[in-house]
């Protein structure tokens, strides 16, 4: 698969890592140069020579979707930090340039339920966090 | 009318003034708490503090009765977001979103949301219509019709000029709708002879503009 990760923080680089591992094709965009070397850490050789993609741009822009792949991509992954460029590029990605697969991190669960409902792939780490709490807390009593 | 503004930089509160002086209810919304203190002496209670891509924050609000939704902030993504989901998630009947960054306006139209205002468009269309030289006036686009009506002024060595309508030889989803001369206009005939001087408005699909000036520009333009 080809798998186009936009917003390359601890968790978009973590799952680059090991979508490569795993065999799939991993293109990486990210607006700031740095995150070359998060994608890096933990790697004996560079990314590129380990058969990864990275580009520097902005999720929005046309011209930094079309180098990092959009158009052969088969998943797309939005994880940046923002709740709302998540949510346009993820809708860009599924609607215009239609890729079969589109997941988008929110950290807003009021944000995440909705556009699930609309048809959106959401992924809501803060969901998660709230129900972990909740069960820790039942566990004590 | 009920009027929600999401964001309270100069555009967001200069709006928020204008409405409310001409009888609008309006609740600004702004999420940087110092901006928020320093509208809040002016509007009072006519501004809220909170992010108004969260749910909870346009809910308090009143997003639910609101007859308009206009998002102004300085992030096109969250003008796009708040639009969205007052439109789709409230069902507010009217929005209009501004675009900062005139690259994203397709983006804005992918999605729905419109109408989409862009300053650095509108100047644009300023310049148009105030340099003369460049001949062509959007007058109207009709995005949903696919066709915008054109203004073009018929200059003295104009290869335009002097010819009948039917000559003319436009093309295909171009049509000439009404010559404008001496302050009067009126819908030509075929054999209506466009003079130097006239303002020609013709309706066209997308995308002909260039083949537009072609006919009524003079040859020496660029070099003008």
């Amino acid at each position: 698969m080809f798998i186009l990760i936009v917003g390359a923080g601890r968790v978009g680089s973590s799952v680059a890592r090991s979508s490569l591992a795993a065999g799939h094709t991993v293109s990486v965009l990210d607006e700031d140069p740095l995150s070359h070397e998060r994608l890096e850490v933990g790697m004996d050789r560079t990314w590129e020579e380990a058969g990864g993609r990275f580009t520097v741009g902005h999720g929005m822009e046309v011209d930094a979707l079309t180098e990092a792949g959009i158009l052969d991509a088969d998943v797309f992954i939005a994880s940046t930090d923002g709740d709302n460029t998540n949510l346009t590029i993820s809708q860009i990605a599924q609607k215009h340039y239609e890729v079969e697969k589109v997941i988008v991190r929110v950290m807003d669960p009021a944000r995440a339920a909705w556009y699930r409902e609309q048809g959106l792939h959401t992924i809501c780490p803060t969901q998660h966090a709230i129900e972990m709490f909740t069960s820790a807390l039942g566990e004590i009593g | 009318m009920y009027v929600i503004i999401a964001g309270g930089g100069k555009v967001g509160w200069n709006l928020a003034r204008e409405l409310i002086d001409k009888g609008n209810e309006v609740t600004l919304i702004e999420s940087r708490r110092t901006r928020y203190l320093t509208i809040e002496q002016e509007l009072e209670h006519a501004v809220q503090y909170g992010d108004a891509t969260e749910l909870w924050v346009l809910e308090r609000a009143g997003i639910q009765r609101a007859d308009l939704c206009i998002a102004v902030t300085g992030d096109d993504e969250d003008n796009l977001l708040i639009c969205q989901i007052a439109k789709e998630k409230y069902l507010c009947e009217r929005i209009i979103a501004r675009i900062n960054n005139p690259r994203n306006r397709p983006w804005f139209e992918l999605l729905g949301i419109q109408p989409a205002v862009s300053a650095t468009d509108l100047i644009l269309r300023l310049i148009e219509h105030e340099v003369p030289s460049y001949g062509l006036v959007h007058l109207l686009d009709l995005r949903d019709e696919q066709l915008e009506i054109i203004e073009v002024e018929v200059l003295q060595n104009s290869p335009a000029a002097g010819m009948a309508v039917q000559d003319m030889n436009l093309p295909e989803g171009a049509l000439i709708i009404s010559l404008l001369r001496a302050g009067r206009g009126f819908v030509p005939k075929a054999d209506s002879i466009i003079e130097a001087g006239d303002e020609v408005l013709l309706v066209l699909d997308p995308g002909l503009e260039d083949a537009i000036t072609a006919r009524f520009a003079p040859s020496d333009r660029d070099a003008a």
